[in-house]
């Protein structure tokens, strides 16, 4: 074992992201704008050795994420590896490209619960936000072949303008899924919601009744249905901790295997970011740059440095202290103590009630016809 | 749907499916896993949770323990009845 392993806690969540092709194209979607080709994803070989290297480091739950992992041909086959090396196996998906045969064989094969993303609780609005029509009725199927697999279920709802005012009803809707657990997540701006955020962000006024009525509704549903609820940075006072702290609990995995902190980490520049293809996960979670780049707090300048918070956020997102402050070294700018608050509250200030066009999660425009 | 939860007089609890009990190696312990949920089992809720097959009654499952550890069983029923129905409440345990 390393000799930094008995500072560094072992990893305890990786989020695959098996490959970036998606039926759909969320403009809150959180996946880098320049998106990975097939070309580039890595083979089932290599994800099952990555898989096994993962379980060996002491990582517990394994998130087959995306883009929408059902695209990935040998989904079921991962999953019986996953399952076979003894991770807790999340499948996190849209719904769209699932069959209920193919649900009943990755249930056959192991998996321990699903995710399913639902735009709106309004059918026509869904699919407008998702710019899939039909997507919203491929999901209610989706949650139905899910439920008579005898799978868990979680349903996860991005909040943003669009949808802001049926906050309650998604979580309604997710209990008629039959969800055990519902995320409500008001939108992170990484990634294509970066790029949608004047059209994403709801006014504060907004934000706020949307968050009275999802907590108001955990009462209501005690027992039947658990709440995770993350609730907006904009109008914050602290931080969230990125990650639960960079380095500190999970890592993801790209489709072509680069290793990341954090699904934006690749819009800070100067990291270095080593790939699954020449390192094992072990030496990229204990020794990579990009990795210890932010580690614990050492980094931290003022405010973050002298803050008796440092260990509760870690100062934050990197990435949105990158965005806002335009240097990720500094305190994220959602904390008021950040010199760049300001900006914040500039950004959140331009946020109206009106619903713009988006621009659609889509691959490069010319990439060859797969 | 929305009933509250119930006494636990006639259950058979169990662990539904997307809930496992697992020893971890490389941290030398106990964890209950669920979707986004990791939370550590101390020796007392490892004898309790082991015991929830969905077989065994509430009743039966303190009596094992009581008679297990030699304990006092109005103590070991509040144990019990405190774990699950903290867990009920996580959707981590069905009674
Ligand atoms: S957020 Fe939408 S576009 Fe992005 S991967 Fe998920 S379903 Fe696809
Ligand atoms: S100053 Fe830094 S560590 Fe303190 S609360 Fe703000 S972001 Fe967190």
């Amino acid at each position: 074992m390393n000799a930094d392993a008995k500072r560094i806690p072992a990893p305890v969540g990786l989020l695959a992201e098996l490959t970036h092709r998606c039926p759909l194209g969320c403009p809150y979607c959180s996946n880098p704008p320049a998106l990975e080709p097939r070309s580039d994803e890595l083979d089932t070989a290599i994800w099952k050795d990555v898989f096994s290297q993962a379980a060996a480091l002491g990582v517990l739950h394994a998130h087959l994420s995306g883009g929408e992992p059902a695209a990935r041909r040998d989904l079921v086959e991962i999953v019986a590896h996953c399952a076979k090396v003894g991770l807790y196996t999340n499948l996190i998906t849209s719904g769209v490209g699932l069959t209920e045969a193919l649900v009943n064989a990755l249930a056959e094969a192991g998996l321990d619960h699903a995710q399913l993303s639902i735009q709106d609780s309004e059918a026509g609005s869904a699919d407008r936000i998702a710019g899939y029509e039909g997507a919203f009725a491929r999901k209610q199927s989706a949650a139905a072949w899910i439920a008579r697999a005898g799978l868990p279920l979680t349903v996860n709802a991005v909040i943003h303008r669009a949808n802001v005012q049926r906050a309650g009803k998604m979580v309604e809707l997710a209990v008629a899924l039959g969800a055990r657990r519902v995320e409500v997540a008001h939108t992170q701006y990484y990634g294509w919601a970066m790029i949608n955020r004047a059209a994403l962000m709801p006014t504060a006024a907004q934000a706020e009744t949307a968050i009275a009525e999802v907590e108001a509704l955990r009462k209501t549903y005690a027992g039947v249905i658990v709440i995770d609820h993350v609730i907006p940075d904009y109008h914050a006072r602290y931080p969230k901790a990125c990650m639960g702290g960079w380095g500190k609990r999970g890592l993801n995995v790209t489709p072509s295997g680069k290793a990341l902190p954090c699904h934006a980490a690749e819009t800070i520049p100067g990291l270095e970011f080593w790939n699954v293809r020449e390192r094992s996960l072990e030496d990229i979670w204990f020794n990579s740059p990009a990795f210890n780049a932010f580690r614990g707090t050492d980094w931290m300048r003022e405010p973050c440095r002298s803050c008796d918070r440092q260990t509760i956020d870690y100062g934050g997102c990197r990435c949105q202290a990158l965005a806002l402050a335009g240097d990720a070294r500094e305190a994220d700018p959602v904390c008021h103590l950040s010199p760049h608050h300001g900006k914040v509250a500039d950004v959140a200030a331009e946020a109206s009630s009106e619903i713009p066009e988006y621009a659609y999660r889509r691959m490069k425009l010319f990439e060859p016809a797969q | 749907m929305n009933e509250p939860i119930r006494e636990a007089a006639p259950s058979k609890p169990r662990l539904p499916r997307g809930v496992r009990l697992k020893h971890d190696e490389t941290r030398g312990e106990w964890l209950l896993l669920a979707p986004e949920r990791v939370v550590k089992a101390d020796a007392i809720a490892v004898a309790i949770l082991q015991r929830c097959d969905g077989e065994a009654t509430f009743d039966a499952i303190v009596d094992d323990l009581a008679a297990t550890f030699s304990a006092d069983r109005a103590r070991v029923e509040a144990d019990v009845r405190a774990l699950l129905d903290d867990l009920a409440a996580k959707r981590m345990v069905d009674l």
